[in-house]
């Protein structure tokens, strides 16, 4: 029992005097000590990738990566993902502007897949509710991923297949002001409550789905369904997990719910990461840069990706 | 004064008009106020992250969503180099 568990015990034993065993009164302590640990995590580790990000800019990130070649190029690129945010209204011009300063097409498609797929919230999550070896797994597979999937893009010489405006675009620089430290830690205080403000109640509705299905759902009924034996289950999940537009705050802790119930690891990973990583309206914006050929490799090539991770963690850690 | 937003339309685009609407009003500054949805002009002022601000051709902040008082400051330094 952790501190979490201990202030939730106190809430609901000495506050509100409920008794134990309750479906009830368990699926409350549950949300009441997740969602403690859950917001304390969340807000330290976006305040440290928030500062990280005042070094990381994209315009440093082009730097880094012009002129890289395939293996290290794609791997830097996979890691400089990381720190950087990602929503998808900021996909093009990110991608235009990396394909601007020379940036192979592989490479940029490491640091494509990386970016939403690996962040700070998911990170986060999987930490507070699943510890730290599920998250050193989930953040090593999607850095494998990220790699693999840019290399082999790379090497199926797609270039013409991005749209030609992308190569005439000849943009002005853009000056970059060195921050000093009190501005950086101003940035990341900002970025921390404007992200907890955003995700916050993506989580409240998670935990307390998860909380329900943990008091209410009986133990192993998930087994027969999404457990490790069944080979379906995997697709399944990924065929839902890839146009779905949701984010990890709200989705890894019904996931969380769901495993306890009998879903297997690996179907919970490529769930887990179908859902972040790709989604719909990311798919259509795309669309503005990538020709539907190079757009359908794109989609291929991760959703193939998470249910060989899938399959591969339901055989492993079965 | 010409003030661009440049960004596709998503929800900090939106926000980061209203600062500027607001900032504008508070200074009372008769500008011109645009947004850039158009992904080939918002490439061509080498932004990489949006929502970003352009204040007469100048690039001032992008990637993030500033708040009115940050606006009123830049705008100010453009409202003295004016007269």
């Amino acid at each position: 029992m952790d501190i979490f568990d201990a202030i939730a015990e106190f809430v609901i034993f000495n506050l509100l005097s409920m008794r134990s065993g309750e479906p009830f009164t368990e699926a409350l302590r549950f949300f009441i000590a997740d969602m403690i640990k859950v917001l304390l995590l969340l807000a330290v580790m976006v305040f440290i990738v928030s500062i990280l990000r005042t070094f990381v800019t994209p315009i440093r990130v082009r730097k880094l990566l012009g002129g890289s070649k395939e293996g290290a190029g794609n791997f830097i690129a996979a890691l400089l993902g990381v720190p950087t945010p990602f929503c998808s209204c900021s996909a093009v011009p990110l991608f235009i502007g990396l394909m601007e300063a020379g940036v192979p097409l592989g490479v940029t498609f490491s640091f494509l897949v990386s970016s939403p797929l690996i962040n700070e919230v998911a990170i986060a999550l999987l930490l507070g509710l699943f510890g730290w070896k599920i998250a050193a797994l989930y953040v090593g597979t999607g850095l494998v991923i990220a790699v693999a999937s840019g290399v082999l893009i790379g090497r199926l010489n797609l270039e013409g297949e991005v749209e030609g405006f992308v190569y005439e675009i000849r943009s002005k620089g853009v000056e970059e002001k060195n921050l000093g430290w009190g501005a950086r830690f101003r940035f990341a205080k900002m970025q921390t409550m404007d992200i907890l403000a955003k995700v916050g109640p993506f989580i409240l509705l998670g935990i307390g789905l998860g909380a329900f299905i943990h008091g209410f759902v009986p133990i192993g009924s998930l087994a027969e369904l999404a457990g490790s034996d069944n080979p379906f289950a995997v697709p399944f999940v990924v065929l839902i997990g890839v146009p779905l537009y949701s984010n990890a705050a709200g989705t890894i802790p019904i996931i969380q719910a769901l495993m306890e119930k009998g879903m297997g690891i690996g179907t919970a990973l490529a769930f887990m990461m179908s859902v972040t990583g790709l989604s719909l309206p990311e798919m259509i914006i795309l669309r503005r840069v990538l020709k539907p050929k190079l757009l359908a490799v794109f989609i291929l090539i991760l959703a193939v990706s998470f249910v060989m991770v899938g399959l591969l963690f339901n055989a492993l850690l079965a | 004064m010409k003030i661009e937003i440049l960004g596709s339309g998503c929800g900090n685009c939106q926000r980061l008009h209203e600062n500027v609407k607001k900032a504008c009003k508070d200074l009372m500054i008769d500008a011109e106020i645009a947004k850039v949805q158009d992904f080939k002009s918002i490439a061509s002022y080498g932004v990489m992250a949006t929502p970003a601000l352009v204040v007469d051709g100048e690039v001032k902040v992008y990637g993030r969503v500033p708040d009115v008082v940050e606006i009123k400051m830049i705008l100010k330094g453009f409202t003295e180099k004016g007269q």
